[in-house]
């Protein structure tokens, strides 16, 4: 270590940031870009969920089926992913459910070395994204559940009486009202699936917790490292929250209530 | 022919309370029927049963020989006939006037953009708002918003209109406009179906009433017959109150 140390307020080792600077830039890019995939799948995820925790039908037989086919596994599901541990679930994932999937001699997914190429260089993304989605699906199902329910029943009865299908309902009358009152919580939402992707760097994702460990590591220094991904994540979520702002400004009008 | 309606020993039951017991009626083409009776007489059920909104508990709803009550039924086609208008007017406070209006025609009725803007603009000229096109419902007034739903009904082109009590969550001035417009659409010879409170507006317009208490049809007849010679005890009670 021959670099001069940069020192700011005569204690914060700037030159250790410098020195490690691209692994910083590559850490926000993957904190970044798994979370924007992860919102996106787990709010897909989160709609099927919502829907199929709400499904009902007309005949007798009709409705048993939309019960033990949809009602009860999604509520299964949403109640085991919000009742454990997400650090416990991402462990999970990497070391019993993925393996399974995905493994050189039988996987259930792939297998061979394609299964081992994989997961030596993308296991711990695959890990991340999977697990995040599953987690933020099963808690964005509730909000689409809540959002739903909050949109008078009038309004579905007025759609349906002119003809509209269910589907229709939903996608022209009930969503885009309930999306509105959804978009505080799915922002909350957001900022905390962008601050738990910090835990998939237990199973060696490269984000910016992970750089940081790096970084800690190589130098016994810790608050220059944690010091430097606290504000870069304190600016992402102060970036989300303003978007979500913005968002909500833009979609509030016509909204009676 | 089969008639518009025709309700054969229709039964309704929410748990144990019973709202609608062994109900029959019809309702001619062309023909208008109003529905009175005191509140929790099933009024609005026998109503909501006749386009499949509530399902009957037993016996058969059938709209122009369709049976509205089987579940093998698609009630969304039956419902593109029947035009319904709620108490609480039930407008898509994000959609505007005119989008409120043109949601259904465009989806259902395979019409271009022009052709269901000119029919909502005629249909928004006939019941007086149609320099509200462009606003948005909870910018109108309550007579004006339920003048509103039901031209977004009528814009569906049916062949019959349920009320479901439309003036009774209108402001006292507000009443006689939207009465004016079911007048209106009943003189061009819509087929009505009206359960309403609005005694003076049943005898004046009604080919025909009914009389509902306690989930039962207690009496039918022409206005004039049912409000100045009452044949039931029940439906004399019930008038010397309202009237």
């Amino acid at each position: 270590m021959d670099e001069p140390q940069i020192l700011w307020f005569g204690w914060f080792r700037a030159d250790i940031i410098k020195e490690y600077e691209p692994l910083f830039w590559e850490g926000l890019r993957m904190t970044v870009g798994v979370t924007v995939v992860c919102i996106l799948l787990g709010t897909l995820l989160g709609l099927l969920l919502g829907l199929a925790r709400l499904a009902d039908a007309r005949s007798p037989v009709a409705r048993v089926l939309t019960r033990v086919l949809l009602r009860w596994p999604a509520t299964v599901y949403v109640s085991f992913f919000r009742g454990t541990p997400l650090f416990v679930q991402i462990l999970l994932m990497h070391f019993a459910v993925v393996p399974l999937f995905m493994n050189p001699a039988d996987g259930w997914l792939i297998s061979g070395d394609t299964a081992r190429d994989l997961r030596q260089n993308y296991g711990a993304v695959i890990t991340g994204i999977v697990s995040l989605s599953l987690n933020a699906g099963a808690y964005i199902s509730e909000i689409f559940r809540a959002g739903i329910q909050s949109i008078d029943r009038g309004q579905t009865e007025a759609a349906r009486s002119l003809g509209l299908s269910y589907g229709q309902a939903m996608y022209h009358v009930v969503l885009p009202q309930a999306f509105r009152r959804m978009l505080p919580p799915l922002g909350n939402n957001a900022i905390a699936l962008l601050k738990d992707s910090s835990l998939v760097s237990a199973v060696g994702l490269g984000e910016l917790a992970y750089a940081a460990r790096t970084v800690a590591g190589a130098y016994s220094r810790y608050w220059e490292p944690y010091l430097t991904i606290s504000v870069m994540y304190w600016l992402l979520t102060l970036l989300l929250a303003w978007g979500v702002r913005h968002l909500e400004v833009r979609y509030g009008r016509g909204d009676s209530r | 022919m089969d008639a518009a309606i025709r309700v054969e020993a229709l039964s309704k039951r929410f748990g144990r309370l019973e709202v609608l017991r062994d109900v029959s009626c019809a309702v001619a083409d062309g023909e208008v029927v109003c529905v009175i009776g005191p509140s929790g007489s099933g009024k609005s059920t026998l109503l909501r049963c006749m386009n499949g909104l509530e399902e009957a508990t037993s016996g058969r709803v059938l709209v122009h020989g369709v049976a509205v009550s089987d579940h093998g039924t698609n009630l969304d086609t039956v419902r593109r006939e029947v035009g319904m208008v709620f108490q609480r007017f039930n407008l898509f406070p994000h959609k505007t006037v005119l989008q409120n209006l043109a949601l259904a025609p465009r989806l259902l009725r395979g019409l271009t953009a022009a052709e269901t803007r000119d029919r909502a603009d005629a249909l928004l000229d006939k019941v007086g708002v149609l320099d509200k096109r462009d606003a948005y419902p909870n910018q109108l007034s309550g007579g004006q918003q339920q003048r509103v739903a039901i031209a977004r009904a009528l814009a569906m082109q049916p062949k019959l209109m349920l009320f479901d009590e439309p003036t009774s969550s209108l402001d006292p001035e507000m009443v006689g406009e939207v009465l004016a417009v079911m007048q209106r659409l009943a003189e061009e010879g819509m087929t009505m179906v009206i359960v309403t409170h609005e005694m003076g507006f049943a005898r004046r317009v009604a080919h025909r009433v009914l009389f509902l208490d306690e989930g039962r049809l207690v009496e039918e007849g022409p206005p004039a017959a049912l409000f100045e010679s009452p044949r039931e005890e029940r439906t004399r009670r019930f008038l010397g109150k309202v009237l």
